[in-house]
């Protein structure tokens, strides 16, 4: 969806400015929302592009004015919502109040590093053989998808070339919205800054993006 | 709304300014909200959060790129593993997971400098680099890194040669990219603990240099 996360090539937003010595957490909040995020998503009962889109879906002035973690609590409050692990009353009382949905699976304690180690991966097999090869001029297709997409709005209805294969990933699109991983051939497509941003671009940058091959026709 | 009014120009909450404070509380409520909610309904267990921050906070940081890179520095056979499968070649050292299941390294030359980036949200080489600064995931960068990256590493104070070329990879799938810096000058009698000192965050991110005095890895 065209929101306020899809940043690229957007203007205004004033220096970058890193702070220096900067802490890992600002704030004791900001860790309890990291683990909650964590440890709620261990429930098993969203995919991470789910997540995604539920940050993605806030309003574009809460987006903005949301640091991000609290993107990421504001998110994780909409995905226990739609779960039903946590119900308005719940939320009103600050306090369990209305019994929730029985959770795939719990995260211990004692499984916390092993479950960090092994992370999500995102390959998945896939029969057949990728469309496109190393080279190979793309042309990004041309879409506005009011739902989760990967392909920001910068890089579409351009030209670039296949610079890496990636094998089969899970598919954002359909994941995001419970429709199935979808597993897709995953490229990385790189674009000449100028077929990007126009004439004034800088000759000696390329960018590229992640693509899945739903996302490229031939050029 | 928008970060203007923040010295800083980006939005977080250690600037504890005065007006801020009603929408802190506001936040920090919520998030104890939900967590009491999780905790007493039997969802979420507070100690598996603990260990959760415990492993950010004491093992999953830069220092563990930082020993990828000086590996990479010291032995050609490592590096040539990393190019190929950086993904097996990090997990050698034991770094594997999370935000790091399938990683890529790209190789800084003196005719090539890469950037990483992740425009859509904040996707960043957990496994490698631990937790993503604040501006990394904050407008300023996100929005500018694919437009003007050279504008962006100058704000950084690393002024790279106008034909100097600049690879940017918004990250907008699950691979993640991990910057390997050019070793800097005079560094060959260092083994490899005295080279990852050299290798900061910001040298594996692509907006600093190996051995630039004005920031070390964490």
């Amino acid at each position: 969806m065209n929101g306020a996360q899809d940043m690229g090539g957007q203007m205004g937003f004033g220096p970058i400015a890193p702070e220096k010595d900067e802490p890992l957490f600002h704030a004791a909040w900001e860790k309890r929302a990291l683990a909650l995020t964590l440890a709620a998503g261990g429930m098993g009962h969203w995919s991470i592009d789910e997540s995604r889109h539920a940050r993605e879906t806030l309003h574009p002035a809460d987006y903005l004015s949301s640091s991000y973690y609290e993107i990421w609590a504001k998110g994780l409050e909409k995905l226990l919502l739609r779960h039903g692990f946590v119900t308005e009353a719940d939320l009103k009382a600050g306090a369990p109040v209305d019994p929730a949905a029985p959770a795939k699976r719990k995260l211990e304690a004692a499984a916390v590093s092993a479950v960090l180690a092994r992370g999500g991966p995102t390959t998945r097999d896939k029969a057949g053989a990728p469309r496109f090869k190393m080279g190979d001029k793309v042309r990004t297709i041309l879409i506005h998808p009011t739902g989760h997409t990967r392909l920001p709005r910068y890089a579409r209805g351009k030209v670039g070339t296949i610079a890496l294969l990636h094998g089969a990933h899970v598919f954002p699109d359909t994941s995001a919205h419970g429709k199935g991983e979808q597993p897709d051939w995953l490229y990385t497509v790189r674009f000449d800054a100028r077929d990007l941003w126009g004439r004034d671009a800088d000759p000696a940058t390329v960018i590229s993006i992640d693509a899945w091959e739903a996302y490229l026709e031939p050029a | 709304m928008a970060h203007e009014d923040h010295k800083h120009g980006h939005s977080h909450p250690h600037d504890h300014d005065h007006d801020d404070h009603s929408h802190l509380t506001s936040i920090e409520a919520r998030v104890r909200a939900l967590e009491t909610i999780l905790v007493g309904k039997g969802l979420v267990d507070p100690a598996a959060m603990d260990a959760i921050i415990e492993a950010y906070e004491t093992k999953i940081g830069p220092r563990n790129g930082a020993r990828v890179v000086a590996k990479a520095w010291s032995d050609p056979a490592y590096a040539a593993r990393l190019k190929a499968d950086a993904t097996a070649a990090i997990a050698e050292l034991g770094y594997t997971g999370r935000q790091g299941e399938h990683m890529i390294a790209v190789f800084n030359s003196p005719d090539v400098h890469h950037l990483v980036v992740c425009t859509l949200c904040s996707c960043y080489p957990w496994s490698v680099l631990g937790l993503p600064p604040v501006w990394y995931k904050s407008a300023p960068y996100r929005s500018r890194a694919v437009i003007d990256p050279r504008g962006v590493i100058a704000e950084f104070g690393v002024t790279l040669p106008k034909d100097k070329q600049i690879r940017v990879w918004d990250s907008t799938a699950e691979t993640r990219y991990l910057v390997i810096p050019e070793r800097p000058a005079g560094t060959d009698g260092l083994n490899e603990d005295a080279l990852a000192d050299l290798v900061s965050r910001d040298s594996m991110i692509g907006t600093g240099i190996a051995g630039a005095p004005t920031e070390k890895a964490a």
